[in-house]
């Protein structure tokens, strides 16, 4: 039942699809129906599967990038008391300014490469990933504290026991919104300037009217941004099998 | 004002039990004398006026067992934080100890696993691997169905013989099974009272009438201290 239901969905939201065109008869240039954007996937794939490929790196490089930048700032501001008055308006600057106001700018510095989609992917996940690890880092469980301060343990030991493997889960909850919001980092970057690339591809599809090329792109994209998410969750869960089991997407 | 000029002494290798009405102060006491908590004045030494800092283990209410580790590695706890060496011989007397609170067959086991009261068992076993002389107990088996904390009772009171004991507990009955002295905390600023010495040693049967007739004044005196200024 667990695998027939996302397929049963995706037909119902097909068959909903095909209604709309039906019933507005808009051209295929405005809406195509879901059997030409399925005839584009079919005609057209390496090309899509090659696109896809790199923004998925984008996102992945992203998501790595912005993980250890994201871990080592909670770290440091954790670490550091004074350097939480210095951080922390930094933080809030760097979520506070949209990246898509940005990506201008990253495109200049970094060319139409790979590196400002990365670039676009790590900030915009930099804040989710910190906040969430600092936070978790921030509540321990005063009696493990405790306790562990009669026992002895100095504050780097009890950090390293103690307080990194407590503050895993609330990571883990900021790691799963980073994967949610990454694609649209790495997007973004490829819309304001790239040679490669979904984004890319949907642009170019989008000036030549070739609207079902642009959904079968769109396609691909969520299938890839879905599929990372239940891997991510899936070695998440893996990663903590001590964690309760009601944080998950399966609740 | 909760403490002013006040004497807590305890003999040692023997277990003081610690009664009193809620917030009276027994946590602060304790946390006091563990270190925990500051803003007070005042000194904890041994009779040779030695501070005690670092000869001390304690144990809560709540088994604060880490739930990403194993039975074992929790028991272990101590050393990992003070950067011992977990292995050999250090391993073989925490497994020693799970044996003695019968949890030789969960030391692999995540605490998630375990029933309260294997839990508690558990706690007991990490308080005891430190080889501390003096042991602070809050409450330390109060979540506990009244079974449960009746067979824990007797274990934890065979294996911290010898060790000086403060025992925070608000069930008359366990600071008569378990206590050599128990004494009551009243007022504010809080007050101990002279200590009750019930006989025989612990862990006591609580048929036991001395215990009973023990139980009744215990109950008369804490009656006392609710109504205590």
């Amino acid at each position: 039942m667990s695998l027939l239901r996302p397929v049963i969905i995706l037909l119902a939201l097909a068959g909903l699809w095909q209604a709309v065109v039906w019933i507005s008869d808009a051209p295929a240039y405005i809406l195509p129906g879901p059997a030409r954007v399925a005839a584009m996937l079919a005609a057209r794939w390496p090309e899509l599967l090659e696109h896809g490929a790199l923004t998925l790196a984008e996102i992945v490089l992203g998501l790595v990038l912005g993980t250890l930048l994201g871990t080592t700032s909670a770290l440091i501001i954790a670490w550091f008391r004074p350097a939480r008055h210095w951080l922390m308006p930094v933080l809030v600057v760097s979520q506070a300014i949209p990246v898509f106001a940005l990506a201008p700018i990253l495109v200049l510095w970094l060319g139409y490469g790979m590196a400002s989609k990365v670039a676009m992917a790590t900030l915009i996940i930099y804040f989710p990933v910190t906040a969430a690890f600092f936070d978790g880092l921030r509540r321990t469980e005063p009696g493990w504290l405790d306790l562990a301060r009669t026992m002895g343990g100095s504050r780097s030991s009890i950090l390293r026991h103690i307080r990194i493997p407590a503050a895993l889960p609330a990571l883990t909850s900021g790691l799963r919104v980073a994967t949610a919001v990454a694609p649209i980092g790495a997007v973004v970057g490829e819309w304001v300037g790239s040679s490669g690339g979904l984004g890319y591809l949907m642009l170019q599809a989008n000036a030549r009217m070739q609207i079902d090329l642009m959904f079968a792109a769109l396609f691909v994209l969520g299938v890839f941004a879905v599929g990372l998410y239940y891997a991510v969750d899936w070695a998440l869960r893996r990663a903590l099998p001590w964690q309760a089991d009601d944080a998950g997407p399966t609740d | 004002m909760l403490f002013e000029k006040l004497d807590l002494e305890l003999p040692g290798g023997l277990i003081t039990c610690l009664l009193g009405p809620s917030g009276v102060g027994k946590t602060s006491l304790l946390r006091l004398i563990a270190g925990l908590a500051h803003g007070a004045k005042g000194s904890v030494a041994d009779h040779r006026a030695t501070p005690v800092a670092g000869r001390i283990a304690y144990m809560a209410q709540q088994d604060l067992l880490l739930p990403w580790c194993s039975v074992l590695n929790n028991v272990l706890l101590g050393a990992r934080l003070r950067g011992e060496a977990t292995t050999g011989a250090i391993e073989a007397r925490a497994r020693e100890l799970l044996a003695r609170v019968r949890l030789a067959d969960s030391a692999l086991a995540r605490p998630a696993q375990l029933s309260g009261g294997m839990r508690q068992r558990a706690a007991l076993a990490r308080t005891l691997m430190e080889q501390r002389p003096i042991v602070l107990m809050d409450e330390p088996f109060s979540g506990l169905d009244a079974i449960t904390r009746y067979e824990i009772q007797a274990l934890a009171a065979r294996l911290l013989a010898g060790r000086t004991v403060l025992l925070v507990t608000h069930d008359p009955l366990e600071a008569l099974r378990l206590g050599h002295r128990v004494q009551v905390m009243s007022g504010r600023p809080a007050r101990l009272d002279a200590a009750l010495e019930p006989p025989g040693e612990p862990p006591r049967d609580p048929a036991d009438p001395a215990l009973l007739t023990h139980q009744a004044e215990l109950l008369k005196r804490l009656a006392q201290a609710r109504e205590a200024p």
